[in-house]
Order: structure tokens, then C-alpha cells, then sequence
């Protein structure tokens, strides 16, 4: 069976993209542990990254929480099992429904933003201007942003998660009139290390991977204002594509420690 | 002007080869600059112009060829010395290259990041680079807030703020209406005078050429096809020669 040219250029240009990929994050880790550090700049994006997705992440995470409960209701009230609701909700939510879908929402908007941002920054010469007044732009632009969205998609994955528990919380007092403080007795009853540890582990490399896609296509970016579109747009998608991989492997190797 | 040249080269250029696929753009162009010159570098469009300027810094390697900074050879240079060689270089891009997301002053900052001097220091040697090229007032503007000609003023005041031995120009008055155009030309001759800067300059402005080269070199086909002051340059019979002064 003849294999299909377009396939065969296809999978060659994927090969070289993932190449590229394991060479830029290679330089990340080489650039990461030499002199000077950017901490200033560091801060800066940590601020940006944390604080300008928060509101985002509440509203996602707090709808999150009212469909998955109310959805959830009329199957459990069938088998007479309501009282499990909390349980079910929060072990759902803080092993995989929460860091999932907060790690697509921030590679909608933080890998994006920092594709296109970078990739403006290529195209206007501002990267070369950097690198010519002396400064590693690699260092300056791309470790630094890498690395807040490794260290801030772990705050942000905790703390949507609880926004949704609020959001299941309340539906539940409403239709069932559960309280809140009962509500979360049995939310941390149910919740153990094995649920939480490897959601949080995960939602790291989750961070890591955002940011190291949205850099490497925009830092990398060609062919003028064209390019910087779509270098914003292809950071989503294998940024969000990465995730699925991501969410997998540690799926399958939380199991092996965890026996989930 | 011309009395404040002398012999000294700060920038040697030999034989440098560059090409992209079968785009053959420089075929072993050969420069010297020498110290407090103005040497303007011609050529139409997609000559190589930009692409020699910037093997000069270090923005592309080239095929082959010697490249020479006061006194260093660029090619066996650690990454750290040629960051520090850069500094020596003061770099004005075609299109400004302001830092978007900082205000004028930030811009200016920037360069200064890495030296051992106190904030105020550096707030003063803002303040004063401003003032040489008349914009003290847009120190806390956005670039999105300032004209082309004053971005152009900006990143002239940022390619000068580390008081650079070389200026590289890089097209300083595309995109200008003549007016502005001119009165860069003229900041530019100012600041050679007061900084005793040694400049590159590249365009295809056959008035700013006029006003402030010492020397000329025509860049054809990759190669330096013709050398002189710009008097003798416009005066070649040569027709390739008389084109650019058409």
C-alpha cells in the first residue's frame, strides 16, 4: 500500500516540529540554571499569569461545580446515593475534571498570550533589540515565562478546584438543603494524599508544557504579522493537545504508586 | 566632520559570505570603518544591507568571512563577551523596535539593567540621553502613544544611552515623511558631533548620504562595487553608479 505524499510531508514536518520542541526545551533547562536569573522579570510574569487569569478560572471553576452537581443529581437521587454527592464531586473534580479543564482554559489564554506576545516582539525586531543591547533574550523572555506558568498553574488548578466545590456546595444546599459546613466535612472525608498529590504534580508539567509551547511558537515566529497569528493559534492547540498526552502518562503512572 | 576621522579602525569587515538556500545575498563584502567616521553603506533593496548588519552584531552567522569590533574577532568570541562587545555597539532599527509593553523611560532603562550604577544615576543618564534628542517630556509615554519620528528620537536615545564607540543605523529615515526624515538627519549629525560616535549608516536616502557621509561604499550584487566621498560617487560615469544618484 503506497503511502499518500501530503501524509509522508505531514508526518516529517511533525517530527521536525517535536525536534524543535525537545531542542527548546533543552536550552530552557541549560539557560535556567546559568547566570544571571531574571527574578524581577520572573515576579512580573508570576503577577500577570496568576493574578489576570483569576477571575477566569473562578468563573470556569464555579460553573464547573453547579452543571457537574446538578447534572450529576438525578442519577444518584435513582439510586437513593445523594448523600455520596460530595464525595463523588470532590474526588471528580480534584483528581481530574478540575486540573483538565483549568490547564485547557489557561493554554486558551496564557499560551496564546505569551505566542502572540512573542511573536509580535520577533516580527517588530524588539527580540533582536534585546539580544543587541546585550540581554539573552532567551533567558529574559522564555525562562522566565515558562517558569511562572510551571509555578502558577498549580495555584491557579487549587484554587479553581475550590471555587467549584463552592459551586457544587451551593447547589446542594439549595436542592437538598446541605449545608456548607457539611458539604465540606464530607468533601475532606472523602479527599486523600493519593487524590491530591498526583492532581498537583501533574497540574506542574501542565504549566510547564503551556508555557513552553506559547514560547516556542512565538519566540520561533516567521513571516510577519500572518505569523504571529498563527503562532498564537497553534500554541493552543498543541498546548492543549500536549495536555491530553500529559494527563495520561500521569494518569497511568499515578495508578502504578497510587493503585487509584 | 571629516577633520575628527582618523586612521584607527574600529570595524573591520573581510570577504563575508552569506546566503539563504540558492539566495546568494553577500559575496565576500569588504569594509573598514574608522574612528569618528560617518561611512554610508548604499544599496536597493534586498541587496544585503540589513543581512551585513546584522552578522555584524551577531544577529546571523555568516557563511564565511571575517568580522572584526574593535579589535575582537565576533567569531571566537564566547556569548558572554559578545554580549559585553555589544554594549560598545549602539544598534537603531528600521522599524524603532520599542519595548511595547514599556514607557519611554523603561525603554531606556533597559540596556542599563546589568551596570553597577544607583537608580538615581540611571534616571539621570535617562534624563539626559532624553534631552539630547529633545524628548525629555514623553519619558512616561507608551511607544503606541509617540509618532514615527519620535520613536525613531527614542530608539536613537536608546542606542546611545551606554555612550556605544560605533552606531549602527539601519534605515533611519524609512518610513519618514521628508520633514522628520530630515530632522533625524540632522539629530544624527548632532549627536555625532557631541558623542564622537563612529556610525554606520545604511539606507538608500540619497539625501541623508549627502548630508552626513565622510565616505560611501556602494553595496552591488553583494560585493562593494564602488568606494569614495559622495562627491565622487555622484560624479562616476558608470551607469550602475549613476543609478542610485538619479
Amino acid at each position: 500500500m503506497a503511502i499518500s505524499p501530503k501524509i509522508v510531508q505531514n508526518l516529517q514536518y511533525f517530527l521536525i516540529e517535536i525536534g524543535e520542541l525537545t531542542n527548546f526545551s533543552g536550552q530552557f533547562f541549560r539557560e535556567l540554571f546559568t547566570k544571571p536569573f531574571e527574578w524581577k522579570e520572573l515576579l512580573r510574569q508570576c503577577y500577570n499569569m496568576g493574578n489576570r487569569s483569576l477571575l477566569l478560572v473562578s468563573v470556569t471553576g464555579f460553573i464547573l461545580g453547579l452543571v457537574f452537581t446538578l447534572q450529576s443529581r438525578p442519577t444518584l437521587m435513582e439510586f437513593g446515593a445523594e448523600s455520596w454527592m460530595p464525595s463523588m464531586v470532590s474526588i471528580s473534580i480534584v483528581r481530574e475534571i478540575g486540573p483538565v479543564i483549568i490547564a485547557l482554559i489557561c493554554a486558551g489564554k496564557i499560551s496564546s498570550g505569551i505566542g502572540a506576545e512573542l511573536g509580535s516582539m520577533r516580527v517588530t525586531e524588539q527580540i533582536d533589540a534585546m539580544e543587541v543591547s546585550g540581554t539573552n533574550p532567551f533567558k529574559y523572555l522564555v525562562v522566565t515565562r515558562i517558569m511562572a506558568a510551571t509555578l502558577m498553574l498549580p495555584i491557579l488548578i487549587i484554587f479553581g478546584d475550590f471555587i467549584a466545590l463552592i459551586g457544587s456546595a451551593l447547589i446542594e444546599n439549595l436542592k437538598a438543603d446541605v449545608s456548607f459546613l457539611l458539604y465540606f466535612t464530607r468533601v475532606f472525608n472523602a479527599l486523600e494524599f493519593s487524590d491530591i498529590i498526583p492532581a498537583t504534580v501533574k497540574s506542574f508539567f501542565f504549566g510547564f508544557v503551556i508555557g513552553l509551547v506559547g514560547c516556542f511558537k512565538g519566540y520561533n515566529c516567521e513571516k510577519g504579522t500572518v505569523g504571529v497569528g498563527e503562532a498564537s493559534n497553534s500554541a493552543v492547540v498543541y498546548a492543549s493537545m500536549l495536555l491530553f498526552v500529559i494527563d495520561f502518562i500521569a494518569v497511568f503512572i499515578s495508578d502504578i504508586f497510587f493503585e487509584i | 566632520m571629516k577633520e575628527t576621522v582618523n586612521n584607527t579602525t574600529v570595524l573591520k569587515i573581510k570577504e563575508l559570505k552569506k546566503s539563504f538556500g540558492d539566495n546568494h545575498v553577500l559575496n565576500g563584502f569588504s569594509m573598514d570603518l574608522y574612528e569618528g567616521e560617518n561611512l554610508v553603506v548604499m544599496g536597493k533593496s534586498g541587496s544585503g544591507k540589513s543581512v551585513m548588519i546584522k552578522c555584524l552584531v551577531g544577529l546571523i552567522n555568516p557563511d564565511s568571512g571575517y568580522i572584526e569590533i574593535t579589535g575582537n574577532d565576533i567569531s571566537k568570541l564566547k556569548q558572554q563577551e559578545l554580549n559585553s562587545l555589544r554594549t560598545e555597539i549602539g544598534f537603531l532599527f528600521q522599524g524603532s523596535a520599542l519595548y511595547d509593553s514599556m514607557t519611554v523611560a523603561e525603554n531606556l532603562k533597559f540596556p542599563l539593567r546589568r551596570l553597577t550604577i544607583t537608580a538615581s544615576e540611571k534616571d539621570a543618564l535617562v534624563l539626559e540621553t532624553l534631552e539630547s534628542v529633545g524628548l525629555k517630556t514623553a519619558m512616561n509615554l507608551m511607544p503606541s502613544e509617540l509618532s514615527g519620528g519620535m520613536k525613531r528620537r527614542v530608539a536613537l536615545a536608546r542606542a546611545l544611552i551606554l555612550k556605544p564607540k560605533i552606531i549602527i543605523y539601519d534605515e533611519p529615515t524609512t518610513g519618514l515623511d521628508p520633514i522628520t526624515a530630515k530632522e533625524i538627519i540632522l539629530l544624527m549629525k548632532e549627536i555625532q558631533n557631541k558623542y564622537k560616535t563612529s556610525s554606520l549608516i545604511i539606507t538608500h536616502d540619497i539625501d541623508c548620504a549627502r548630508v552626513i557621509s565622510n565616505r560611501m561604499i556602494l553595496l552591488i550584487d553583494g560585493v562593494n562595487y564602488a568606494e569614495g566621498t559622495f562627491k565622487e560617487l555622484s560624479s562616476a560615469k558608470d551607469k550602475k553608479i549613476q543609478a542610485f544618484f538619479k
